[in-house]
């Protein structure tokens, strides 16, 4: 199936028959197949190295083009230089930006230990700070370093900057998909997961099941709008809006397992420069969600970006939850009956 | 950042408040457990990290009165069921009438609250366009379009007195799904990534089971002939134990977040809750143990029952407008996200 538009036209049954039902808990070897497709493509998924993010904001931009996504207004926050806030139904991309102002790490404020030389680092790599048009994939460090930001002399740069395009993940195991009553939620053949705008009834189930806070239910129009990584493309063969956009290949797009290898190979190198505090998230297929389709290089704990440091998919409790409302049920049931017993005279 | 503090000898001044620091353990303090009452915290304030204050998750985006009433009125229906058919089986003509209509009234109210609440009530057939055991809304809405029908044509057959047969095959039936629908709605919330009801999910069903029998029991004793509430009171005073012996478990069992259930509105709907359904159950109770005596009649029975019965359906109606709040609460600070997790992350690394 390569057209977006069927499977959203015919909500009786253009999806395959099995898309919108969940997956066994764990890691999945193939999600698109076990959702009902046949010969799917390889598993498709975002990337995203947060540190050559420059907090440009193209891929919101991209995505609110393509996508046709209604502005949200104009918030000005006064907490940084982020003013779309977070993800929802009207931000499918959302630019975080930290400033941080104390050394990393949890140090108390104070004169910086002389940290490693990024441009010696830099130069170990290969690459030369001033040259911003080579390959980006393997573009220095750059300004968010890692660990111990370059002290310079008088303890002048304590201050950072972490930039990150967050998106919705597309989860192995999509909490969002699990709980929709009306299978307006699917897995997609590439493995995403994709939200059908005429199947929505806006019960609004999913906003509060995603573990990440991404879904978000439009003001005015009722309905849950989230990413779609950009179904429609992806059919015709195109990256979506987003990757296309992005100038530094922050957001990286291409077949899942492909971009874990480009991860590992970037968090080794940048361990390699002294950025020890690059680490990858949502990567693992052990984790909560059974490991994102679109996953991230931080520089920090996820948390400082607004993520969720252990997510686990509700689901997994659930038939432990139905248990105990059976229970619940026979006990009530049991509890009606006790009330007509009658004593013993 | 208007302020600069950044000097020759490093950073000076205190960290603002809205500043975004590093790691898992440098953000911003707790504010403390039961700050209201000026009490110096026991537990230790739990320091984390955030996006600025954020919430990490998305609250649900649903009515209080749409969702709570719903939660309330299933409960009131589900547990309204036993009593007509038990009302039935055992000659309470009275009791069962009440209880019949008192269901089939509930049930619709509530179908028509949880229609207003979509964002597309339009298409709410939706709902059964597909059977999804992963989703508790869908189950729910099979469930409830099952039992819906069963309380109406019990109702119908009881108030008309036609088809007394079918009438009684109707009564038992939704005796047989009444408890269902009052327990599944505590999956309904569990079955979210809102901390304090997915981590009350063990004892939640419970809960609700519990309230839901307090409601229906009050719902008998405000309106049903005195002399034949004696079952309804029974299940005031059992159901009233088990909601509240089930809320205290799940509080102990929760930890951290638990406290949104302590706080502020949630907290004052809750505590409200537990003394009309601890009041109304004593009451319903005493109410009994004149009634058998043969003290006061008509009037002297009526009176208390009433009283009774409408503290009971208060407090199970707060009982769940407390719950969907401290729901809530708990979606929007990212403390209750965080901490846990970190927790959880710590215990597994050893």
């Amino acid at each position: 199936m390569n057209d977006g538009e069927r499977t959203a036209a015919d909500p009786a049954g253009g999806a395959p028959p099995d898309t919108h039902r969940s997956l066994p808990h764990g890691p999945r070897a193939d999600v698109a197949r076990e959702a009902g497709h046949r010969g799917p493509p390889p598993r498709m998924g975002f990337f995203t190295d947060t540190s050559v993010c420059i907090g440009c904001k193209a891929c919101e931009v991209a995505c609110k083009e393509w996508n046709g996504v209604p502005g949200h207004g104009l918030e000005l926050t006064g907490m940084s230089y982020d003013n779309t806030q977070g993800l929802g139904a009207n931000s499918w991309r959302h630019v975080a930006f930290v400033e941080q102002r104390t050394p990393p790490g949890g140090r108390e404020p104070g004169p910086v230990p002389a940290g490693p030389d990024v441009f010696e680092a830099a130069r170990a790599l290969g690459t030369s700070p001033g040259t911003g048009t080579s390959a980006p994939r393997s573009a220095p460090a750059g300004a968010p370093a890692g660990e111990d930001p370059p002290a310079a002399t008088g303890g002048r740069t304590e201050l950072r900057w972490l930039m990150s395009s967050d998106v919705c993940k597309h989860c192995t195991q999509a909490a969002c998909l699990d709980v929709c009553p009306t299978g307006a939620l699917f897995r997609t053949e590439f493995g995403t997961v994709v939200l059908q705008e005429d199947v929505c009834n806006g019960c609004g189930y999913c906003v509060p099941a995603c573990p990440y806070g991404v879904v978000g239910r439009r003001e005015g129009d009722g309905r849950a709008f989230k990413c779609t990584l950009c179904y429609d493309r992806l059919g015709a063969g195109l990256e979506p809006a987003c990757a296309k956009a992005c100038p530094t290949d922050s957001i990286q797009f291409g077949p899942l397992e492909e971009l874990r290898e480009r991860a590992a190979a970037r968090v080794a190198q940048l361990h390699a420069a002294g950025v020890a505090n690059a680490r990858l998230y949502g990567e693992s297929p052990e984790d909560g969600v059974g490991g994102d389709g679109a996953f991230f290089l931080l520089l920090d704990e996820p948390e400082v970006y607004g993520l969720p440091p252990d997510p686990v998919v509700t689901t997994r409790d659930l038939p432990a939850m139905w248990k105990q409302a059976a229970l619940a049920a026979v006990s009530l049931a049991a509890l009606g009956v006790a009330s007509f017993v009658r004593r013993p005279r | 950042m208007s302020e600069s503090d950044v000097t020759r000898n490093g950073v000076e001044g205190a960290r603002h408040g809205r500043e975004a620091v590093t790691g898992a353990h440098a953000g911003r303090r707790r504010r403390r457990r039961r700050g209201q009452r000026g009490e110096r915290p026991v537990v230790p304030e739990a320091h984390f990290s955030s996006y600025y204050g954020r919430p990490v998750l998305k609250a649900p985006p649903w009515k209080a009165l749409d969702i709570a009433g719903y939660l309330f009125l299933g409960g009131l229906a589900g547990a309204s069921s036993l009593l007509a058919a038990g009302g039935q089986v055992t000659g309470r003509p009275g009791l069962a009438r009440v209880a019949k209509l008192g269901a089939a009234g509930a049930i619709t109210v509530s179908l028509g609250a949880l229609v207003h609440d979509l964002g597309r009530p339009a298409r709410f057939v939706n709902m059964l366009r597909v059977v999804k055991p992963t989703s508790p809304m869908n189950l729910g809405s099979w469930l409830l379009a099952g039992y819906a029908p069963l309380t109406v044509a019990a109702a119908a057959a009881d108030v008309t007195g036609r088809l007394r047969g079918p009438g009684a095959g109707a009564t038992a039936a939704s005796a047989v799904l009444g408890p269902a629908v009052a327990t599944y709605t505590a999956v309904l919330l569990s079955d979210t990534a809102v901390p304090s009801w997915h981590e009350g999910y063990r004892e939640l069903p419970f809960v609700f089971a519990g309230s839901g029998a307090a409601a229906a029991a009050g719902l008998a004793l405000v309106c049903a002939p005195p002399a034949q509430t004696g079952p309804a009171r029974r299940m005031a005073v059992l159901g009233a134990v088990a909601e509240l012996g089930a809320f205290r478990l799940m509080k102990r069992r929760m930890g951290l977040v638990a406290e949104p259930f302590e706080q502020g509105r949630p907290h004052r709907l809750l505590r409200g809750a537990e003394l009309l359904t601890t009041a109304g159950a004593a009451l319903a109770a005493c109410a009994e143990a004149v009634g058998r005596a043969g003290v006061g009649r008509h009037l002297g029975r009526r009176v208390p029952a009433a009283v009774a019965g409408a503290a009971l359906l208060t407090g199970s109606a707060a009982l769940r407008f407390g719950v969907f709040h401290a729901g809530v609460a708990s979606a929007q600070d990212p403390a209750y996200t965080v901490v846990p997790q970190r927790e959880r992350l710590r215990a597994r690394s050893g």
